[in-house]
């Protein structure tokens, strides 16, 4: 399967990526490692006339401590998240599900900001940035911006980013206290998952993200209110489907993947010491 | 839009179209066909190679992002007729069936001990999980690199 042709431009600099996109506008892609979007146009169900390459843009690779927050370049690559000690210390439930993307070949090349900003229900990261809080920061002609992740996944395979920006950095809160637990149901070990959760106790706090409950990555935001009154993992894990549209597909129908949320968000609490 | 690339430490330059995959390049661009292409779609892993000495599936990139890279594939592993000592453990172990997917798989494992030189049975496992053996011969596949793991330690 070979892509539909396209025009190739390499970005030298984030600020000629921006050119290009406020040149092409919608007609442009953003190319990083590629994993996500290079399959869909494999498929042909990405057809985009300009691809805007900003796999070399070394400057947005990088994991920093920022005092309450870690900083992650986008261009950081799965490997290099999962391997960090920074991260596996102040952001284990990120290092951890990012060790079950995909399998070694894809994160060698697989980029956190790419699968962030492809904004697929399917990912496993979406729902560790959502059950974080994360902050995404987005680069543009007019500056950058913060963007909260409640506010960042807008439909399927769509985000809050403009055409004409691009997400440059990943802020992910410190919590090195936090006991956390990430469940991912696949049938093989490389699949996308069926269902995921992600979720994260500190402070008495709660947050719970979910993988492939809806047409975005997804908050269960009944199970944290659950969690906030007192209720035990089993009890707030009876919520995890609520307000959940989950999809359907020949791996698994809506009322399967409600099942398996309700299951897998009592597994990843308990692992949470919940 | 030209393309320059080192495979097994040669120097190529073509004029290639950018929606070239980089599996195609090499193999019908370069003529070295012991990559193979399997699914086509990131699963399989049988087009393994290593770009920059890791493990990538080459039919999951372009060949234009591979521009200035250094590219390893499984003809450039052996030393003349001396073979890489994960070559050597798979045909010790028996660790192939049909064949098909060996190059990626033997591409595979020797990343995997770059990253993990002394890894467990599990380690080795979830190391391969994205190189699928449709005569599902795992079993020798995993001897032949914990073999090859203890001969190099």
């Amino acid at each position: 399967m070979i892509p539909a042709a396209f025009d190739y431009i390499r970005a030298g600099s984030a600020e000629e990526a921006l050119a290009a996109l406020a040149e092409h506008g919608d007609e442009a892609k953003l190319l990083a490692g590629g994993h996500s979007l290079l399959p869909l146009m494999k498929l042909r169900l990405s057809t985009p006339a300009v691809l805007v390459d900003i796999g070399r843009l070394d400057d947005l690779s990088y994991i920093n401590d920022a005092g309450d927050h870690l900083a992650i370049g986008a261009l950081t690559r799965h490997r290099d998240v999962e391997t960090s000690e920074l991260v596996q210390s102040q952001a284990g439930l990120l290092a951890e599900a990012t060790s079950h993307v995909g399998d070694p070949q894809v994160r060698h090349r697989g980029t956190i900001g790419g699968s962030v900003a492809h904004g697929d229900p399917a990912s496993d990261l979406p729902s560790v940035m959502l059950a974080m809080r994360a902050t995404l920061v987005a680069r543009g002609p007019g500056g950058e911006r913060e963007i909260a992740v409640d506010d960042f996944f807008a439909g399927f395979l769509e985000t809050s980013l403009g055409d004409d920006e691009l997400l440059t950095e990943i802020r992910v809160p410190k919590m090195p206290d936090a006991t956390w637990g990430f469940q991912k149901f696949n049938r093989r070990a490389q699949d996308w998952a069926i269902v995921g959760v992600s979720a994260i106790v500190a402070n008495g706090s709660s947050g719970v993200g979910l993988v492939n409950m809806d047409s975005t990555p997804i908050r269960a935001a009944g199970v944290e209110a659950a969690l906030a009154g007192g209720a035990s993992a089993s009890d707030a894990a009876e919520a995890a489907a609520e307000g959940t549209n989950p999809p359907s597909d020949l791996n698994a129908g809506p009322e399967y993947r409600e099942h398996l949320a309700r299951v897998l968000t009592r597994r990843a609490l308990e692992a949470a010491g919940r | 839009m030209e393309v320059s690339v080192t495979i097994n430490g040669d120097s190529h330059l073509h004029d290639v179209e950018p929606r070239t995959l980089l599996v195609h390049y090499i193999r019908d661009v370069v003529g070295l066909t012991g990559t193979n292409i399997g699914c086509d779609t990131s699963s399989c892993g049988a087009c393994t190679i290593h770009v920059n000495g890791e493990s990538v599936k080459s039919c999951t990139m372009l060949a234009v992002q591979a521009d200035g890279q250094d590219l390893l594939t499984i003809e450039g592993l052996a030393d003349g007729d001396v073979l890489h000592p994960m070559q050597e453990s798979f045909r010790q172990c028996h660790a192939l069936q049909c064949g098909y997917c060996t190059p990626g798989m033997v591409m595979a494992a020797v990343s995997l001990l770059d990253e993990n030189p002394d890894p467990t049975e599990r380690e080795v496992r979830i190391g391969l999980e994205g190189n699928l053996c449709r005569c599902t011969g795992y079993h020798n596949i995993v001897k032949a690199v914990l073999h090859c793991a203890e001969a190099q330690s």
